[in-house]
């Protein structure tokens, strides 16, 4: 119990009276409860977790710090605890030429065609809706339904469909028609942001390697868990190598069993450099040597796996801010913060852009998973509340299917009736 | 972000305390805030248009009764039908006559499929299983290797070889047989629906193995495609029941109450975790609660007991219940339920909680925490039991032991002050009257009777009669005969005073 005063971290807040009792109330309902609950039954069977304390590896699987000192303070870790080396020193892919601007974007025609599957649903509606001309009701209520069920979500759909109401009653609209085509004008306008594209790789030093500010742009890849970061972080660094740039992988997801392994298969595949650390080891150790290596090997990017993580876990956010922040330290640069949504999620992941927008930064959206059944229309929800603009889409499993998000390709794919 | 169902309904039924009856009006109205609800919860279209039927036939001409405020009666009445589309019971698993008993997984990727393997293999274990698991995902790359590693966890076998998914399948099935395992789990990779290849290889994986039961793995934060994907499944592979992951996060998981309703097939289990044992049947009335935003106590407190030091507890309900809560103990409670996670997400889950508070939850982070935690360690044993000895100077020595203020220092000390006033609410009323002592903070929603009601029957001792829906704990109660039984010499909780550490510790109880 001494001691562990010195690693406290400094203060930050002071905490009002609402504050403190929103620590006490569930220390003391929970606790207390829970207390007298225990108290009270003592179950014949064997309490699970208490008993398989010896044997479960709770320290290895848990991710919460169970130590007093390590919980509170998150800063007290020196942030350059090195980490044991990379158990296998990938073979740095040889002689891209320092300097070559990366190509134009290659022609990516499969994102109607791949869509396609997914439109039935919308499209059917919509086109009952087209072929009657007059506006009613239950043209207002076919297009509600048709983006309900894309998980636009109920506020974003009825703001829209508040406006188009007002247009129609000023006389601007005045057949279904219309109707569908100034929804559709209305979503692409929210979907088009000015910064939708990737940033450039390698501005930072004009391609010389050798420039003495030179830096390396760190890209974090973050989202909650299975929407697809690694994947996603294996077919960026396919595109990105193909495009000519020098990629640097950092399997900073220390948590999930084998995704280094996962992303160490992509990064051989792609031919690309990879630093791993200790499985539970500190993930921004790992961004920190992915960064040093980067720049010792005159590489561009680094491109950083995170592990997933639900956003209302607070320390797990803390960790990823702490990654960020590192990351962003000479040479290294954050120019993307890319939060990884999978298309099925519904209304909750309004609720993990908000809070990883607040967290990191995020400066776009990669939306996987697109070439199943779901819409991913959340996205639109997304966009309109929080400004954060789809950057890339995944229509599939090759490392080709990570395409350019397309804001008409996309709307006009979900409202096309032709199927 | 999202209202909880409650908080919506205040606004409306405030008005309606005047009056005996719901109108047609009052009705409608309800029922779009239910809509909004539903449709917020992920809950499909479909299912919310049936649901909203239905409730409003149980609310059309709704005599409202002398105990429960308007508001109550209409969630009571949705939380009903909520609970009996979720379906009425958890789902019993039954062993084959002759094992092994085969379990298939199936689902989309990052459903979380091979976490949920390790998971179930683990608790069939602690049924008393002999479980095998199979990895059958040689698509993913290194999804072999990461059930290794889980099924290493969870002290399993795991069986795979980079053949194909089908052989896979079923030199798994003989050796499971060959070992004597009487439990299946085969892992299969994720798929697409619409992936007519892949979803023909899983039948084929079905066929052969002839699964007992077969689970469609699904995340609580799919949104309304959570149905088309979960009949086209039903439709390959006739599902036996779902297995809803990652509740933990903060999704209403309205998706489980679709496919339900669609598919027909319970939600079997559910996970709620990162660790392998945060993972159990499904309980679908506690389920409802959370799509309505109105708290899950139940849950909360079992994974409590799973995390709580039992020692740490015992000490600190004699210190509750016997008046005597100083700041030592509150410094391990709250060690405690920070093992669980972060406190304001434990806030959210606390029924009836306060807007207010529930908002200033959102900005407690760790650091506040650690900061009690080191006021409490710059005192001495001392004061920590007697805070009233803390003079002028003790309390400089204090915030600068803390690196905090004096301020900052008085603050926690008259919250304490607050908090021991709950607590001999505790000793006395029980939980009625530490609830009581809440005051304003908990909102007229209070806490939900049959929640309290669960709760008795869970602690053996607490009496969920209450007034009011709250509950009194207390001793001397019907209940109270088998909470001695089970405590052994433990005595069931006094009325009040005469408790002070009554309960030694537990004999050794297997």
């Amino acid at each position: 119990m001494v001691g562990v005063v010195a690693v406290t971290p400094p203060l930050a807040t002071v905490s009002d009276a609402t504050l403190a009792l929103a620590i006490a109330v569930p220390v003391v309902v929970v606790g207390g409860v829970t207390a007298i609950s225990i108290r009270l039954r003592r179950r014949p069977s064997a309490a699970p977790g208490r008993p398989e304390a010896a044997v479960s590896p709770e320290a290895a699987v848990g991710r919460a710090p169970a130590t007093p000192g390590g919980e509170a303070s998150p800063e007290a870790t020196p942030d350059a605890v090195r980490i044991a080396p990379p158990e296998e020193p990938a073979p740095i892919t040889p002689a891209v030429p320092p300097g070559s601007t990366l190509e134009p974007e290659v022609a990516r025609p499969t994102f109607r065609g791949r869509l396609g599957k997914a439109r039935g649903l919308l499209a059917g509606y919509l086109g009952a809706v087209r072929s009657g001309d007059r506006i009613d009701g239950t043209t207002w209520d076919e297009l509600e339904e048709a983006l309900i069920r894309a998980d636009v979500g109920v506020r974003s759909t009825d703001a829209l469909l508040g406006t188009l109401r007002g247009r129609v009653k000023a006389g601007e609209i005045s057949s279904a028609g219309e109707l569908i085509d100034a929804l559709q004008a209305s979503l692409v306008e929210i979907l088009t942001a000015p910064e939708a594209g990737l940033a450039p790789v390698g501005s930072g030093f004009g391609g010389d390697a050798s420039a003495p500010d030179r830096t390396v742009d760190v890209w974090l890849f973050v989202g909650v868990n299975g929407v697809g970061k690694t994947t996603t972080v294996g077919k960026v660094a396919t595109r990105l190598t193909r495009e000519g740039a020098r990629v640097t992988l950092a399997a900073a997801d220390t948590f999930r069993a084998a995704a280094a392994e996962q992303l160490a298969l992509w990064a051989s595949r792609s031919g690309t450099d990879i630093v791993r650390g200790n499985e539970g080891g500190d993930p921004s150790a790992v961004v920190f040597d992915a960064v040093q290596r980067a720049g010792a090997r005159g590489h561009d990017v680094v491109l950083a796996d995170t592990a997933g993580r639900l956003h209302n876990k607070v320390n797990l956010v803390e960790e990823l801010k702490k990654v960020r922040r590192i990351a962003d330290r000479p040479p290294g640069r954050v120019t993307e913060v890319l939060l990884v949504l999978d298309a099925t999620t519904g209304q909750n992941g309004l609720a993990q852009a908000k809070v990883f927008s607040e967290a990191v930064d995020v400066t776009g959206v990669v939306l996987t998973k697109l070439d199943g059944t779901a819409k991913g229309g959340i996205v639109v929800a997304i966009q309109r509340e929080l400004g954060v603009p789809v950057k890339l889409v995944g229509l599939g499993e090759g490392a080709e299917d990570l395409v350019d998000f397309q804001p008409a390709a996309f709307v006009e794919a979900l409202f096309d009736p032709a199927g | 972000m999202f209202e909880s169902l409650t908080d919506r309904f205040e606004g409306i039924l405030s008005r309606l305390k005047s009056r005996g009856r719901l109108s047609d009006a009052d009705v409608d109205e309800i029922l779009a805030e239910i809509r909004v609800a539903l449709l917020e919860a992920d809950v499909e279209l479909g299912v919310v248009r049936t649901f909203t039927a239905g409730v409003r036939a149980r609310c059309v001409g709704l005599e409202l009764s002398q105990s429960l405020s308007p508001g109550q009666q209409v969630i009571k009445a949705v939380n009903e039908e909520l609970t009996s589309i979720l379906g009425g019971e958890t789902l019993r698993i039954t062993y084959a006559g002759r094992p092994p008993t085969v379990v298939l997984l199936a689902g989309l990727q990052g459903s979380g499929k091979t976490t949920t393997a390790a998971k179930l293999a683990q608790w069939f274990k602690r049924q008393g299983r002999n479980p095998l698991l199979v990895g059958a995902d040689l698509q993913r790359p290194a999804a072999v290797d990461q059930l290794r590693i889980l099924g290493a966890q969870a002290q399993v076998a795991v069986f795979s070889e980079p053949t194909d998914p089908v052989a896979v399948a079923i030199a798994g099935l003989e050796e499971a047989r060959r070992l004597g395992r009487d439990v299946l789990i085969v892992d299969t990779a994720g798929r697409l629906s619409v992936d007519e290849e892949l979803m023909e290889e899983v039948r084929s994986i079905s066929a052969a193995v002839e699964p007992h039961y077969t689970f469609l793995v699904i995340d609580a934060m799919t949104g309304q495609d959570a149905v088309a994907t979960a009949s086209a499944f039903h439709d390959a592979l006739s599902l036996d029941g779902v297995v809803l992951t990652k509740l933990d996060g903060d999704a209403r998981g309205g998706a489980a109450l679709s496919v339900k309703e669609v598919v027909g097939r319970p939600i079997a289990f559910a996970s709620t975790g990162e660790k392998l044992a945060d993972f159990d049947q499904f309980h679908p009335d506690r389920m409802a609660d959370r799509i309505l935003g109105m708290g899950d106590i139940l849950s909360l407190i079992e994974q409590a007991e799973r995390t709580f030091d039992e020692g740490v507890a015992v000490k600190g309900a004699s210190a509750i219940l016997s008046g005597r809560f100083t700041l030592e103990d509150f410094l391990e409670q709250l060690q405690q339920v920070k093992k669980m996670g972060p406190v304001s997400g434990m806030l959210g889950m606390l029924p009836g909680v306060s807007k207010d508070l529930r908002q200033a939850s959102s900005m407690v982070d760790d650091r506040q925490i650690g900061q009690i935690e080191a006021i409490i360690r710059s005192m001495t044993p001392a004061e920590r039991i007697d805070p009233t000895v803390i003079d002028g100077s003790r309390r400089v020595r204090i915030a600068r032991g803390s690196g905090t203020t004096t301020t900052e220092v008085n603050a926690l000390l008259k919250q304490f002050r607050e908090m021991q006033k709950l607590m001999k609410g505790f000793g006395k009323g029980g939980l009625g009257g530490a609830m009581g002592g809440l005051g304003g903070l908990f909102g007229k929603g209070g806490i939900n009777p049959r929640q309290l009601a669960e709760l008795g029957a869970m602690g053996d001792g607490i009496d969920a009669g209450g007034t009011g829906g709250l509950a009194t704990l207390g001793g001397g109660q019907p209940g109270a005969p088998a909470a001695a039984r089970g405590a052994g010499k433990g005595k069931p909780p006094g009325k009040g005073k005469k408790r002070k550490g009554g309960g030694r510790v537990t004999p050794k109880a297997r």
